[in-house]
C-alpha cells in the first residue's frame, strides 16, 4: 500500500434483499487525483458511493482510509473524516437563501445562540466567487436556474474541509460554461491535494478532467486504468460491452412536408423575453436539435409550443393549420406532444403503475359506455411496452421501480399514444445511461423514418451533432445560429451558444 | 418502429432468500388489509366483553350510524385523492339540513303565496345546494388559487352561518309534512328499513358502489388520482386539472348534503348545528382507510372500512360504558396508529418493488 492510495474499498459487496448490487469490488481512489467512475445505471457506482460516504453499510469487505480500516457509520461520520459527497439529486431548500442553504445544519453562531447572518453572507460570497458566480447570497435558491442550484450544492461541500470529495453526476444540469467553472474548481482542489471521485455519463467531459477511470458493469468493477492510456471507444466498450459506433443512430430518412411552422414566437419574462422572436420549422422525417446553455430559453420554447406558457406574439402552425388556441389539450389535439426535461417533476405520476402512466393522456379513448375497458388498457399498454422495449417487472408495478431510461420510455410511450405528428423532446437523454441513450437515439431515428417530425433539446455537443439533421442554437431567448449535419462543429455550436446577437 | 434494440432477458433474482420475501409479502398483505383486520379485532374484542354487541339489532344500529359518516367520508376521499382537503362538509350537511327542513316545514314563500314541494324534490334541492357550495369551494381553489385548507375552512364558517340565518338560529321541529301539501314521507330515508336493513344503509351502499366504479373504472377516476399524484404531469397529459378539482369538491358537497339529509330525517327535525365537527370524523375515516393526505393514493373501499372502524369503535366503547373522554382518547390514538402503519406499508411496498425490479 502506497501513501497515494487515500481511500480504498477492499472486496466490498452489497446486497439488497436477494439482489447483489455490488459484487466483491476493490476500488482505489488516489490522492490529489480526479478518479472518474463510469458505468450504466444500476452498474453499482452509486451503491459504492453510498458506502464510501457512509449512508450505506457494506454486506462484506472493508474500507481503508490512509491504509487504516475505518467504519463509516453515517454521512456525518464520513464527513468528520473528511469525505464529502455531492448528490446528483439536489438536496437544497428552495425556500431558503443561498447563504442559509450553504450553512444549513452548521450555522455560524454569534453569542452561541444567534445565527451570524453577516458572516455567513460574507463567506458565501467568497465561495460563490470561487465558483465564478456573482450572486447575492440572499437570493432564494428556488429562484435560481437549476445549473446555479447545482453550483450552490457544490459550494456547500467546498466550505467543509474535504479530503475526499465525491461528485455524483454534478454536471448533468450545467451549461458548458458552468462545467468549465466546475472543472477549474476541481483543478484547484486537485492542486490542494484533495481527492476527487467523479461519477459521470458524459464521456467528452470527464476525459478532460479525469486522471484515473474505473468502469463498472453489472455490479462488478470491469476496468481500472490511467485516463491517458484510454480512449472514448475503449471506455464505452468496457461500459456496454459493445462497440461505440452503434451508440447513436443517425436519421437517414428523406424529409417531407413542413409539420411544425413557428413564426416570431415571443414569450415575455420578468426582465427580458424568455423566448425572443423565434421562428423555426420541423419537417416530416426530420430530427432537429436545439442546442444552448442553461437559461437560453429552450425549455420555455417547447413549453410555449405545448401550451404550458403564454406567448405574447407569434404564430404556430401544425400541418399548415394555424393553431391559435394555446392550451395543452388544443396542442395535443393539433399533433404536438412533449416529453419534458424533468421526468420526476413533470412526466411521471409516481403513485401510479407503469400501465396507468402510459395511458394517462389517452385514457378517455379506452372506454365503453363511459367505463374503462380493462382488457383494452392492458393490450394498449403492453403493445407500447413491447414497441419501445421497456424493461419492467410488470405493467402493474409502480413506475418508480423502473430505471431512468425506462421511465423516460414510459413518458415517451404516453406521448406517442396521443398520435402526435411532431414530438418535442426536452433533454431526452438527461440522467440516463449510455446504453439507454443509444436506444433513445435509435428510437428518434425510427420515429423520423415513420414520418414524425422530431424536435429535441440537448446540452451535449456530441449527442446533438451525432443525432440532429439540423441544429438550432439558442442564446438569451433567440435563435443565434442554424447548422446542418454537414457543417456543424463543436466549436461553432459553443461560439453560437455564447453569442449575444444573431450570427450571420 | 418495432425494430428497437431487443432488451436482454432480465437476470434471475440472484439467490433471494425465499423465506424473507414470503414473510415480507405476507406482512404487506396484512398491512394492506389492516383496516379489515382492525375491524375484525374490534368486533371480536367488544363481543367478548358485551353479549349485546354482536346482536343483529345492535349491528344494524351501528351500521346506520356508520352510514352517515361513510357518505361524508366518500365525498371527502375524492377531494383528498386530488391532494386537497374539504373541511366544510359538516357545515354543508347542516346547511342542506336547514334548506330542506325549511322547505318541508315552512315552504318557499313566493310573491304568489307559499309553495311546498314533494319530498323527492326537497331532497334533490338539498343535494343541489350542497353541490353548489362545493362548486364555490372548487372555484376558490382553482380560479382564485386559495389553498384548499383555507378555502374550505372559510366555507366551514360561511355555510354554518347561512344555515343559522335560514331560521335565525331556530329549529324546524316537524318535518312530517301533511297530505294537503303533498310533502309527507321524509322519514323514509333516515328511519325506515327495507328488507330489514335501514334505508340509510342501502343509500350508503349505493353511494359507495357508485364511487368505487367512478374511481376505478372511469377516465375521470384515473384523472383524480393523476392530479393528486403529480399535478404537473397531469397538466402535460392534457388533463383539465381545474375541472377535475372543481368536480371533486362538487362531489364532496353533494355527498355532504345527502348525509345531512339522512341525519335530519333520522332526527325528525332540522337543527342549524346539525353535523357540527362531522368533517373531522369523515377525514379520519378516509385516513384510517389508507388515503394519503398528499393525494394520489387511497381507495373508496378503504374509506368505507375506515368509517366502519370509527363507528364500531365509538359505539362499542359506549356499550361497554367507557366515558366519552376516554372514547376521544382512544379514537385519536387509533387514527395516528393508522397513519403509522400506512407508512410502514409504503416502505415495505417500495422495498419489495425495488427487489423485484
Amino acid at each position: 500500500m502506497t501513501s497515494d492510495e487515500v481511500l480504498v474499498a477492499r472486496g466490498v459487496s452489497k446486497s439488497y434483499g436477494g439482489v447483489r448490487a455490488l459484487k466483491d469490488v476493490t476500488f482505489t481512489a488516489y490522492r490529489g487525483k480526479v478518479n472518474v467512475l463510469v458505468g450504466e445505471n444500476g452498474a453499482g457506482k452509486s451503491t459504492l458511493m453510498k458506502i464510501l460516504s457512509g449512508s450505506e453499510q457494506p454486506t462484506a469487505g472493508e474500507i481503508l482510509l490512509d491504509g487504516e480500516p475505518v467504519k463509516l457509520a453515517s454521512p456525518r461520520d464520513a464527513m468528520a473524516r473528511g469525505i464529502g459527497i455531492i448528490h446528483q439529486e439536489l438536496s437544497l431548500f428552495p425556500n431558503l437563501s443561498i447563504a442559509e442553504n450553504i450553512f444549513a445544519g452548521r450555522e455560524l453562531r454569534r453569542a452561541r445562540r444567534f445565527v451570524d447572518g453577516g458572516e455567513q453572507r460574507r463567506r458565501t460570497r467568497e465561495v460563490l466567487r470561487r465558483l465564478g458566480q456573482d450572486l447575492d447570497p440572499d437570493t432564494l435558491v428556488g429562484d435560481l436556474p437549476i445549473g446555479q442550484q447545482q453550483l450552490v450544492e457544490i459550494g456547500r461541500a467546498l466550505l467543509e474541509d474535504v479530503r475526499v470529495l465525491i461528485m455524483d453526476e454534478p454536471t448533468s444540469a450545467l451549461s458548458s460554461h458552468e462545467v468549465d467553472v466546475l472543472f477549474d474548481v476541481m483543478g484547484d482542489l486537485r492542486a490542494q491535494d484533495v481527492t476527487v471521485i467523479y461519477i459521470s455519463h458524459k464521456l467528452d467531459e470527464f476525459r478532460r478532467i479525469g486522471d484515473w477511470v474505473t468502469v463498472f458493469r453489472d455490479g462488478g468493477l470491469v476496468a481500472h486504468e490511467s485516463m491517458s492510456r484510454t480512449d472514448t471507444g475503449w471506455i464505452v466498450r468496457q461500459m456496454v460491452g459493445r462497440d461505440p459506433d452503434t451508440l447513436y443512430t443517425r436519421n437517414t430518412s428523406p424529409t417531407g412536408d413542413v409539420l411544425l411552422d413557428v413564426r416570431n414566437l415571443t414569450v415575455p419574462g420578468p426582465t427580458r423575453a424568455l423566448v425572443d422572436d423565434v421562428s423555426l420549422t420541423v419537417r416530416a422525417g426530420e430530427v432537429v436539435g436545439v442546442y444552448g446553455l442553461m437559461g437560453a430559453g429552450r425549455t420555455e420554447l417547447v413549453e410555449c409550443l405545448m401550451g404550458l406558457r403564454r406567448a405574447s406574439t407569434g404564430e404556430v402552425r401544425v400541418r399548415g393549420t394555424l393553431e391559435p388556441k394555446a392550451t395543452v389539450r388544443a396542442r395535443l389535439k393539433a399533433g404536438l406532444a412533449l416529453v419534458p426535461e424533468d421526468r420526476q417533476r413533470d412526466g411521471l405520476v409516481q403513485t401510479m403503475s407503469v400501465r396507468d402512466n402510459i395511458l394517462l393522456a389517452t385514457i378517455g379513448r379506452l372506454t365503453k359506455a363511459g367505463l374503462l375497458r380493462g382488457g383494452a388498457e392492458q393490450r394498449t399498454a403492453a403493445a407500447k411496452v413491447a414497441e419501445l422495449a421497456i424493461k419492467m417487472p410488470g405493467l402493474a408495478a409502480t413506475v418508480t421501480a423502473l430505471s431512468g431510461g425506462n421511465q423516460q420510455k414510459v413518458v415517451l410511450a404516453r406521448a406517442l399514444l396521443t398520435e402526435p405528428v411532431v414530438l418535442l423532446l426536452d433533454e431526452p437523454t438527461r440522467g440516463i445511461d449510455v446504453g439507454a441513450k443509444g436506444q433513445i437515439a435509435t428510437l428518434m431515428a425510427e420515429l423520423a423514418a415513420a414520418g414524425f417530425g422530431v424536435l429535441f433539446i440537448s446540452s451535449e455537443l456530441a449527442e446533438v451533432i451525432a443525432m440532429a439533421d439540423r441544429v438550432l442554437v439558442m442564446a438569451r431567448g433567440r435563435v443565434t445560429a442554424e447548422f446542418t449535419a454537414a457543417n456543424v462543429t463543436e466549436e461553432a455550436l459553443v461560439t453560437a451558444s455564447a453569442s449575444e446577437g444573431v450570427m450571420a | 418502429m418495432t425494430d428497437t434494440t431487443v432488451a436482454p432477458p432480465a437476470p434471475a433474482p440472484a439467490e433471494a432468500p425465499p423465506g424473507n420475501q414470503a414473510l415480507a409479502k405476507a406482512a404487506l398483505l396484512l398491512l394492506r388489509g389492516r383496516t379489515l383486520v382492525v375491524l375484525v379485532v374490534l368486533v371480536a374484542f367488544f363481543s367478548a366483553i358485551s353479549p349485546e354487541y354482536l346482536t343483529q339489532s345492535n349491528l344494524i344500529l351501528m351500521t346506520k350510524h356508520v352510514a352517515i359518516n361513510a357518505i361524508l367520508a366518500i365525498g371527502v376521499t375524492f377531494v383528498i385523492l386530488t391532494g386537497g382537503i374539504d373541511l366544510s362538509v359538516g357545515s354543508i350537511a347542516g346547511l342542506a339540513s336547514m334548506v330542506s327542513g325549511g322547505l318541508l316545514f315552512t315552504g318557499l314563500a313566493l310573491p304568489g303565496g307559499t309553495v311546498f314541494f314533494s319530498v323527492a324534490v326537497v331532497i334533490l334541492i338539498g343535494i343541489v345546494v350542497g353541490a353548489l357550495v362545493g362548486a364555490v369551494n372548487g372555484l376558490l381553489v382553482t380560479r382564485f388559487k386559495v389553498a384548499p385548507f383555507i378555502a374550505t375552512l372559510g366555507m366551514l364558517y360561511v355555510a354554518r352561518g347561512v344555515a343559522q340565518l335560514r331560521s335565525d338560529g331556530g329549529t324546524f321541529p316537524d318535518l312530517a309534512g301533511t297530505p294537503e301539501r303533498g310533502n309527507q314521507g321524509f322519514h323514509v330515508i333516515g328511519v325506515d328499513s327495507l328488507l330489514g336493513i335501514p334505508v340509510a344503509v342501502w343509500i350508503m351502499a349505493a353511494v359507495a358502489a357508485a364511487a368505487i366504479v367512478v374511481t376505478t373504472r372511469t377516465p375521470f377516476g384515473r384523472r383524480v388520482y393523476a392530479v393528486g399524484g403529480n399535478e404537473r404531469a397531469a397538466v402535460l397529459s392534457g388533463i383539465r386539472v381545474n375541472r377535475v378539482k372543481i368536480a371533486v369538491y362538487v362531489i364532496s358537497g353533494a355527498c355532504a348534503a345527502l348525509a345531512g339529509l339522512l341525519l335530519t330525517s333520522e332526527l325528525g327535525a332540522a337543527y342549524p348545528d346539525t353535523a357540527t365537527t362531522y368533517e373531522l370524523n369523515a377525514i379520519a375515516a378516509a385516513v384510517l382507510g389508507g388515503t394519503a393526505l398528499a393525494g394520489g393514493r387511497g381507495t373508496i373501499i378503504g374509506t368505507v372500512m375506515g368509517a366502519f372502524v370509527i363507528g364500531f369503535l365509538s359505539d362499542g366503547l359506549v356499550l361497554v360504558g367507557v366515558s366519552t373522554f376516554w372514547q376521544s382518547v382512544v379514537k385519536g390514538a387509533v387514527i395516528v396508529f393508522a397513519v403509522i402503519t400506512e407508512q410502514a406499508q409504503q416502505r415495505l411496498q417500495s422495498g419489495l418493488a425495488k427487489r423485484t425490479a
